[in-house]
């Protein structure tokens, strides 16, 4: 149950974004994992995406920062690495707005852990520009740690595809 | 204490460091954009993994340190990585060998650890396997196409398996640390671990043309101490600006 302060301040935090996917709130990815208050102080618990996340120490300062603008100025931010994220975390509209934003969204790793080496190699992330399925993987590492870089054989447009983890 | 929590910890961050470190070296010198943008986020999740390990550490040991004393303030000696991460990078086939070696070792520990009973390095685990398998699938695609490439790539490839073999063996010792430790529960099985990596290692380097070197003489010691020449240099290089400005911020 969500009480309305916690309600207030997940209102709040919306405005929060990882730095590289500016288009995501940090609690649209999954990377916000709770919110408390506890004797009248704030205290955010979230989680990075990959282990070497640059943005996390940022995704901090920001959560703290926001609350204090917004008259909590008393807060806590926690880092926790259990439960390890996952892009299963992202809803429908969150990978909507990725795809609108240019980004091909992550398929969940659950269709992917059944999947052979041989179905993953036939996988291809539709284009999010044009949405043709004629796209070949160019690297498996991308601009970031969380992207893979792929390219449209149709539009002839390179894209970035979140990689499912 | 828990000494050997402590150590176990340490050697598994170590590990990451020093290979972070290695690959960070091709920054800007990788043979194709794509490839240097490859090895480095490589190494960007290593270092992420050995900060979450030295964190740790840091909190086990009943000295008042930080991850940054354990990363920048430890002489050669004190340093617990296998010798296999601190091999120079050579070509790009040594590199991609080194890593192979590793990454499919690494894989197999994690899924072992995952299960172990201290929560921490479980949770670490969890995290790193996720990244971990993206890293072995990058290295074995790279083997299969450098050994069943080109005469030159072929040739290259098998320079560089068989110049890192001597230091797979290593990767196995089992000492009083990793036995107390997986008797309690604490530790992955690396009879198991070893099982794994022959079969995959076998396998692969079939499907690449590559010729499996025999037994290896052991080359060890890198878990007590004892190291190669080249983390020497690895540490001057790491460590000179923490050690000749301590306590230095940004
Ligand atoms: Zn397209």
């Amino acid at each position: 149950m969500q009480s309305q302060e916690q309600v207030k301040l997940l209102e709040i935090l919306s405005s929060v974004a990882d730095p590289e996917i500016p288009v995501l709130s940090i609690d649209e990815m999954g990377i916000l994992r709770g919110v408390a208050i506890e004797h009248g102080r704030v205290k955010v618990t979230i989680t990075p995406t990959y282990s070497g996340c640059p943005a996390i120490d940022q995704i901090a300062q920001d959560v703290s920062t926001v609350l204090a603008d917004n008259g909590y100025p008393e807060s806590e931010v926690l880092l926790v690495l259990s439960p390890a994220w996952t892009t299963d975390w992202m809803s429908d509209e969150s990978k909507q707005k990725l795809r609108d934003y240019g980004i091909a969204p992550p398929c969940r790793t659950t269709d992917l852990s059944q999947s052979s080496e041989e179905q993953r190699l036939l996988f291809t992330a539709p284009c999010p520009q044009c949405r043709s399925l004629n796209t070949q993987i160019i690297s498996q590492f991308g601009s970031t740690a969380c992207k893979a870089l792929w390219k449209c054989n149709q539009c002839k447009e390179p894209f970035d595809y979140f990689k499912p983890i | 204490m828990n000494n050997d929590l402590y150590t176990y910890t340490l050697r598994q961050a170590d590990n990451a460091m020093i290979l972070c470190q290695r690959l960070c070296q091709w920054a800007a010198k990788a043979p194709e954009l794509e490839e240097d943008i490859a090895l480095t986020n490589i190494g960007l999740d290593m270092i992420g993994q050995a900060r979450s390990l030295y964190q740790y550490a840091a909190e086990l040991s009943d000295k008042d340190i930080s991850e940054d004393d354990l990363a920048f303030m430890r002489d050669e000696r004190q340093w617990r990585n296998l010798l296999l991460v601190e091999q120079p990078s050579g070509n790009f086939a040594d590199t991609i060998a080194r890593q192979y070696f590793y990454d499919v070792w690494h894989l197999a520990f994690l899924q072992e650890l995952v299960n172990c009973n201290d929560e921490m390095l479980a949770a670490i685990a969890t995290k790193s396997v996720k990244e971990a398998q993206y890293h072995v699938r990058h290295s074995s695609n790279w083997v299969k196409r450098l050994g069943d490439g080109t005469e030159l790539s072929h040739e290259r490839m098998q320079e560089a398996v068989n110049e890192m073999w001597q230091f797979t063996p290593e990767m196995f010792e089992s000492d009083e640390v990793d036995q107390r430790l997986l008797a309690k529960g604490h530790a992955a099985d690396l009879s198991k671990v070893k099982v794994i990596w022959d079969t995959a290692v076998t396998a692969l380097l079939e499907e690449a043309t590559l010729i499996k070197p025999d037994e290896a003489f052991l080359m060890s010691g890198g878990r007590q101490g004892i190291h190669t020449q080249h983390l020497g240099y690895i540490l001057a290089e790491m460590q000179i600006l923490p050690r000749s400005m301590p306590g230095c911020k940004w």
